[in-house]
């Protein structure tokens, strides 16, 4: 293996920050009890103190209530709570019509796809070529039992951003409810219920900085929604199982950290390695919207060549990046996301995915801008598409 | 070391790719696999008409690290050999000569090996010394079948045994896999089964179904 000096793949997962941590070590050396009711003892009515002022902190920055954060293991929990929760909440009494979209990330999609094998129909809105999703077709998609309306803040691959203030508020003019994934946006797009009509919001820890293993849904005050993992009366009797205090605790403290200048940062690298790759390197396409983008993420297709090649080339000398190219997934499937936004095989398999963080630097930036131009080229000498277009 | 998927071998060929590029008016080529499908490989050969072995093989890739590393072997493999030892090189024999493959890349890196036996049947086509085209029937799409891998083992279907029906009739191929249609690698499966077979001249329709 090589050793990676320059990691671009914090969509995946990121760097814990070390204050995280030191807010985090209390809670597994010295209150390490579970959180016990107020007639407890001390240690553990000290540990449910530190698990709600977690979620008082998280609940205030979405300007939410205390009582509508529900903690969870991570992002793919939070999401298949809000789908599945509502399905089995609704799915008798209102009707069995879910609708999202088809560049969802998996566990929305597939939390979707579990449904339809049960007998719910799933409406997969298309996208344009940028990403975004036209709300006017959600607004002629939503049915008398249409239950759930399910779309991303932000996309996992292409960065695009909906305009969920736009599709919250269609569905509750519908009366449905709706869900957004905002796994990639929360701390670092203005994301709070008051703006945004959403009545249940994923969010994560993994990828601001926080540990991994814990994520939150937001679940606004009288959402019918089921509980389906049974065990004790946590989390207000929506989420059994003994509370993750530490992992809730070090959530609550990186979601602190993130300021408006750090993400200025972070577009402006994405803006070096978007603008120097697209000039720079022959035969490019930009993937996902330029301005409705994430500050973190850069997405460009480098035509006539493979990703995994590309990866690994660049892996060979420090590199971390990603590809939606069918050998880099464990499904030895090409990116969905990129055949949602009218692309072809080939340009999935060229696809690399870029994106930043706190740790990052603009002389990275440029670092693998320089450095994936030069494998680009190599990889095209050898390529039988790289003479004469495409093939 | 050990976690990492490829060996040093297949590391080496992957970053300097031997015997890379076209040979101009070459006495066999033949291009396997496509874009759309994900990895594609170019071979050409040079044969010497006497003694019928290849004097010069090149090759070219789009595809990933185990495709390019392969491409690169075989083309190590098959130089200086007879036509009919270098139509015999296998898949396994490729991946062990790079000090092994890993299955899950069984599928990308077995385009190279048909690359260079579809550039030796070329050749021979255009000295005349291939058979008139047979009808498509269950034992040929079967032949075809076994040159389609199963990501879980980096063996082919027939051998893992996932192909539980073929019925081949008016042009028409019904194939059913032995999986389940949510697993993991069902997707993966269909698109090289249709890219496998509806390539034979008198097949029309490729159908892929799962058990479940």
């Amino acid at each position: 293996m090589f050793e990676t000096s320059v990691y671009l793949d914090n969509a995946s997962s990121t760097r814990l920050d070390e204050r995280v941590l030191e807010a985090m070590k209390p809670y597994f050396f010295e209150v390490y009890a579970v959180a016990t009711s107020e007639f407890g003892y001390s240690m553990g009515i000290e540990a449910k103190e530190g698990l709600a002022g977690a979620r008082e902190k998280l609940a205030g920055m979405l300007r939410a209530g205390p009582e509508e954060v529900v903690f969870t293991s991570g992002s793919t929990e939070s999401s298949n709570t809000a789908i599945k929760g509502v399905a089995l909440a609704l799915g008798k009494k209102k009707g069995r019509h879910i609708i999202t979209t088809k560049i969802e990330d998996f566990p929305v999609l597939h939390s979707a796809r579990a449904l339809e094998r049960d007998g719910f129909e799933v409406t997969y809105l298309d996208v344009d070529g940028d990403g975004l999703v036209d709300p006017d077709k959600l607004g002629e998609s939503i049915r008398k039992d249409t239950i759930l309306v399910s779309i991303q803040h932000a996309n996992q691959e292409i960065g695009t951003v909906q305009d969920v203030e736009a599709i919250g508020q269609i569905c509750m003019d519908k009366h449905v409810l709706f869900h957004t994934d905002a796994t990639h946006t929360f701390r670092r797009l203005p994301l709070d219920v008051d703006q945004v009509p959403a009545d249940l919001i994923t969010i994560s820890a993994h990828t601001i900085h926080g540990p991994r293993g814990v994520g939150g849904l937001y679940i606004r005050e009288k959402t019918p929604i089921a509980k389906w993992m049974d065990g004790g009366y946590q989390e207000f009797d929506r989420r059994a199982g003994i509370e993750n205090i530490p992992g809730a605790v070090g959530f609550a403290a990186a979601a602190e950290l993130f300021t408006p200048e750090e993400n200025e940062r972070l577009r402006s690298m994405r803006d070096r390695i978007l603008d120097r790759a697209l000039a720079e390197v022959p035969q490019t396409t930009l993937n996902g919207h330029r301005e409705k983008r994430t500050p973190q993420n850069a997405n460009v297709t480098f035509h006539l060549v493979e990703g995994e090649s590309i990866t690994l080339h660049l892996d060979m000398r420090g590199f971390a990046v990603s590809t939606g190219s069918a050998c880099f997934s464990r499904s030895l499937e090409a990116s969905h996301v990129i055949a949602g936004i009218g692309g072809d095989h080939e340009r999935a398999h060229g696809s690399v995915r870029f994106t930043l963080s706190r740790y990052n630097t603009m002389e990275e930036a440029d670092a693998v801008v320089d450095a994936i131009a030069e494998v680009v080229e190599t990889l095209r000498k050898i390529s039988p598409l790289g003479k004469g277009g495409r093939g | 070391m050990s976690k990492f998927p490829y060996s040093d071998l297949v590391l080496e060929h992957f970053k300097h790719p031997r015997n890379v590029g076209e040979i101009e008016d070459p006495d066999g080529k033949a291009t396997e696999g496509s874009p759309a499908c994900g990895d594609m490989v170019s071979v050409y050969i040079k044969v010497d008409d006497e003694t019928k072995t290849i004097t010069d093989v090149k090759f070219q890739s789009y595809g990933c690290a185990s495709n390019i590393a392969t491409g690169s072997i075989i083309t190590e493999l098959a130089k200086g050999k007879t036509l009919e030892e270098a139509k015999k090189i296998t898949w396994k024999e490729a991946s062990e000569a790079l000090g092994g493959l890993p299955p899950i890349k069984a599928h990308c890196s077995v385009l190279a090996v048909e690359g260079l036996r579809s550039a030796i049947r070329d050749h021979e086509e255009r000295h005349g010394l291939v058979t008139e085209k047979v009808p498509t029937t269950r034992e040929v799409v079967e032949k075809r079948l076994k040159k389609v891998m199963n990501p879980l083992s980096g063996l082919d279907l027939v051998r893992t045994k996932l192909v539980s029906d073929i019925e081949v009739k008016d042009g028409k191929v019904r194939v059913v896999i032995d999986l389940p249609s949510n697993h993991q690698f069902a997707s993966a499966i269909r698109e090289e089964i249709v890219e496998k077979i509806d390539s034979l001249w008198d097949v029309k329709e490729v159908e892929v179904v799962f058990t479940e």
